[in-house]
């Protein structure tokens, strides 16, 4: 299998990837390459350019920033599954992490290209729901912020437009002390996931104060659970409160394939965030 | 050929100035124009881990880079394993003497990829092999005799630092 014949461009900047972006017909951005890299050699896609990120290396880094963590769209999946910074800021995040495909893939893989690339069992993505990330594009008339629960337009397409480049991710941090848990069924270790769920709680005297609680794989995009986190508000944790509280997910509008049924993903989706709510209420310091 | 690219890397301790087609990937240019064909294809889209190689000293599935990315790179592939032509690495030793391989397709990429592992974690759990194995297929072992040899591979690494 091999890639079809493309032309090959390798900017140094924001900026000039932008402008290629905009002036080349049927281009295509190649970051980490672990999804764009199979559908080449696949010929699942046939661009006639591909714009090679991996030059520019403003576009990679962790920082602590007031409120948050910002992660720049090529920051490889090694480099957050390393950072302490994340740990600190999103432990959810250094969770989830290791659910991403392989260290071999994680090693080259990139949150900007995950994001991108939106698969709807992707974890990134689920985090970022998780969260109320941020994400930031660039394109010819500079940079506007995409909150992401306005992010996916679709199955598998994010609402860029398309001369637009994810450069960063903003994680608004949960207060140290939270508790925090992701919980994923796959078929073998490294996998796509069926489904995954996050979940995060900030208590206060012994009682939930705010929770959020995530599930992918079920829809065409993450889904937050809202009435779940509505049924949690105020409460005391117990695992009958999660049980009862999670059990809505089974009405959730699920996909189907050739790897689950709709009412597999719904089951899963009731038990995986009752289990990752129970790890992140014992997980309250 | 379509568009080409000059590019300079250094593989297993030799410099090479090559000209590529810029749609060839890691892979493929080690194998085809470098004659390196010690590095086995299998699934070709980032399922197999038969292709890992390490990228200044990080795994990567050779499938999943173009050969031009490669280019200021310094690579390991399984031909620069061994010390010199007349001795195996201990972690081959090991493979050898375990049962690690049969028909060897999948050992080039289970030996880069215990390489880089056993660098990060010098004493591992056999759980933690199985994980740090899990994305190299290999359809002949069962893995037990990789998981062996990989535990074994710590041991003797070991044995000679203290030494």
């Amino acid at each position: 299998m091999k890639p079809p014949p493309f032309s090959y461009h390798l900017p140094g900047s924001v900026e000039e990837a932008v402008g290629l972006l905009g002036s080349l017909e049927n281009a295509k951005l190649l970051a980490g390459g672990q999804s764009l890299m199979p559908m080449l050699n696949m010929r699942f896609v046939l661009p006639d350019h591909v714009i090679d990120l991996n030059g520019i290396g403003a576009l990679s880094g962790i920082s602590a920033v007031e409120g948050g963590l910002r992660i720049g769209g090529m920051t490889r999946q090694r480099d957050i599954e390393f950072s302490d910074p994340v740990k600190t800021a999103c432990p959810l995040l250094s969770e989830a992490i290791l659910q991403v495909g392989h260290r071999q893939t994680r090693n080259r893989g990139t949150v900007g290209g995950s994001l991108s690339h939106l698969d709807p069992s992707a974890e990134i993505p689920a985090v970022c729901a998780a969260v109320d990330a941020e994400i930031a594009v660039t394109g010819p008339n500079g940079t506007r912020t995409i909150p992401f629960a306005e992010f996916p337009a679709g199955y598998m397409m994010p609402a860029m437009e398309p001369d637009e480049l994810l450069v960063s991710v903003f994680l608004p941090s949960w207060k140290p002390g939270h508790g925090y848990g992701f919980e994923e069924f796959a078929r073998r270790h490294g996998d796509f996931a069926i489904v995954s769920a996050a979940a995060l709680i900030e208590a206060e005297g012994g009682r939930i104060k705010r929770a959020s609680v995530t599930v992918s794989g079920v829809g065409p995009a993450p889904v937050r659970l809202r009435e779940t986190e509505r049924a949690l508000a105020g409460q005391a944790g117990s695992e009958e409160l999660f049980r009862s509280a999670c059990e809505s997910a089974r009405g959730i509008e699920a996909l189907e394939d050739v790897h689950a049924p709709a009412s597999y993903r719904q089951h899963l989706a009731a038990v995986l965030s009752r289990r990752a709510l129970v790890k992140a209420w014992s997980r309250i310091g | 050929m379509g568009e080409t690219r000059k590019i300079a890397l250094t593989v297993n301790g030799k410099r090479y100035a090559e000209e590529v087609e810029v749609r060839m990937h890691l892979g493929d240019f080690l194998r085809q124009q470098l004659g390196l064909t010690g590095t086995h294809l299998g699934c070709e889209h980032g399922v197999c881990g038969a292709c890992t190689v390490l990228v200044d000293g990080v795994s990567a599935r050779s499938c999943l880079m173009l050969a031009v990315q490669a280019d200021g790179r310094e690579l390991l592939t399984v031909e620069g394993i061994a010390p010199n032509e007349e001795e195996l690495h201990p972690l081959q030793e090991a493979f050898r003497d375990n049962h690690g391989l049969q028909c060897g397709f999948c050992t080039p990429g289970m030996l880069t990829t215990l390489i880089e592992f056993l660098g990060d974690n010098p004493d591992p759990t056999e759980r933690e092999v199985r994980e740090a194995i899990s994305g190299n297929l290999c359809r002949c072992t069962g893995y037990q005799g990789i998981v062996a040899a990989a535990l074994d591979a710590a041991q003797r690494l070991k044995a000679l630092k203290q030494a």
